[in-house]
């Protein structure tokens, strides 16, 4: 299980933290339409929102490169979108990141991240720890949010480089603003 | 193989996209793409040359931007089972102006001819229906294509998927712009979007 309603530790917010609502109203702001994702528990409040917007498109997915493409097309056709992933589906995107410069289209993704902050599961930290290397050779700026006093600001500046200058960014929202999953029988 | 009784494949793309009006045409890597070129350049085309797996995908994206529009993907056997759970995210989204074909020749003709998993034990057609497609059939004819083709305009039915059984001959090539820029560009001006 993934959800972090599970979990009772202290690690976790005591409520409902408010950064991912500030994500959503710059999504909103930023007329992004198009959200395709692959579940993750950091992303698990923003993903209620989009799904509770009539204005814009959740797209399950059943792999993360599959948002790569689907954003591609998006803009073709005159939308604009915003990839949600764990860090460990960037891997997964990595032949499909050429798209973000072979079309020079508005590619934004949200990674939010594991393996780097007290993690549990030594299956996480291999990908979790190359995460901002494949951005960085794949030809997207990477930003980063460590603090939820941070996100706004952060968030704000990659889709302003995105969608004005497609700019490929990727921000990285670390496990330290998430929370460490607990793992409990 | 070449088989006399398989579909040539440029017959079948040109009937395809003979009455296209509106259509926005999204081609797979490899001879597809060739295929569509051959039946003539068009601003609403959208070619690959790489990203192989993504061509649904791409579709997809345009096809939840332009719901009012017919959108096409045009695929090979290979190219669809590198981007088989796509099948899966288009069945779930149920998008009415979505039609995605398959050119099943059951070889990878572009690197040799080796044979793909259609030529085995894989039914793109049963694949596409377990993943929510309901109208997902196999077309055999000319005049199969043709009624296929006009089924196509409507926007308030699908999704829909097809698979063609074409002879695996390799063709000549028509080579299509490989300048991602200019076509993506192209389109969204065919769409009337303006650069950034």
């Amino acid at each position: 299980m993934h959800a972090r309603t599970d979990a009772t530790s202290e690690t976790l917010a005591e409520t409902t933290p408010s950064w991912p609502d500030d994500i959503f109203a710059i999504l909103q702001r930023f007329d992004v339409r198009q959200v395709p994702y692959v579940p993750d528990a950091g992303h698990s409040q923003l993903i209620e929102r989009v799904l509770g917007a009539s204005a814009m498109r959740a797209v399950p997915l059943t792999t993360e490169e599959e948002g790569v493409a689907l954003l591609a097309g998006a803009w073709a056709g005159g939308q604009r979108g915003v990839l949600l992933m764990q860090s460990s589906g960037v891997g997964n995107c990595v032949n499909m990141l050429s798209l973000t410069q072979i079309f020079r289209f508005p590619f934004l993704t949200l990674v939010t991240m594991r393996g780097e902050w007290g993690e549990f599961n030594p299956w996480q930290v291999p990908m979790g720890s190359t995460t901002a290397g494949v951005f960085e050779l794949s030809g997207i700026k990477v930003l980063r949010a460590s603090h939820p006093s941070e996100v706004r600001e952060v968030v704000e500046a990659a889709a302003g480089q995105v969608y004005n200058a497609c700019t490929p960014t990727a921000v990285l929202l670390s496990q330290r603003l998430i929370g460490a999953k607990v793992f409990t029988k | 193989m070449s088989t006399a009784n398989l579909l040539e494949r440029r017959r079948v793309v040109s009937a395809l996209l003979a009455g296209r009006k509106e259509t926005i045409v999204v081609g797979g890597l490899g001879a597809s793409t060739y295929d569509i070129a051959a039946a003539g350049d068009h601003d609403r085309n959208f070619y690959s040359w790489g990203a192989m797996g993504g061509a649904v995908m791409i579709g997809l994206g345009v096809a939840l931007a332009q719901p009012k529009l017919p959108v096409v993907v045009i695929t090979g056997d290979g190219e669809m089972l590198m981007g088989m759970g796509s099948l899966a995210t288009v069945g779930l989204q149920q998008p009415a102006n979505f039609t995605v074909i398959v050119l099943d020749n059951e070889v990878y003709g572009e690197t040799g001819g080796q044979a793909s998993h259609t030529a085995g034990t894989v039914d793109l057609v049963g694949v596409a229906r377990a993943c929510g497609i309901a109208d997902a059939r196999t077309l055999s004819t000319m005049a199969e294509i043709e009624s296929f083709t006009a089924a196509m305009q409507d926007i308030s039915s699908g999704p829909r998927f097809a698979s063609i059984k074409i002879d695996s001959a390799n063709l000549e090539r028509v080579l299509a712009s490989r300048d991602g820029s200019f076509i993506v560009t192209r389109i969204r001006g065919a769409l009337g979007y303006g650069p950034i």
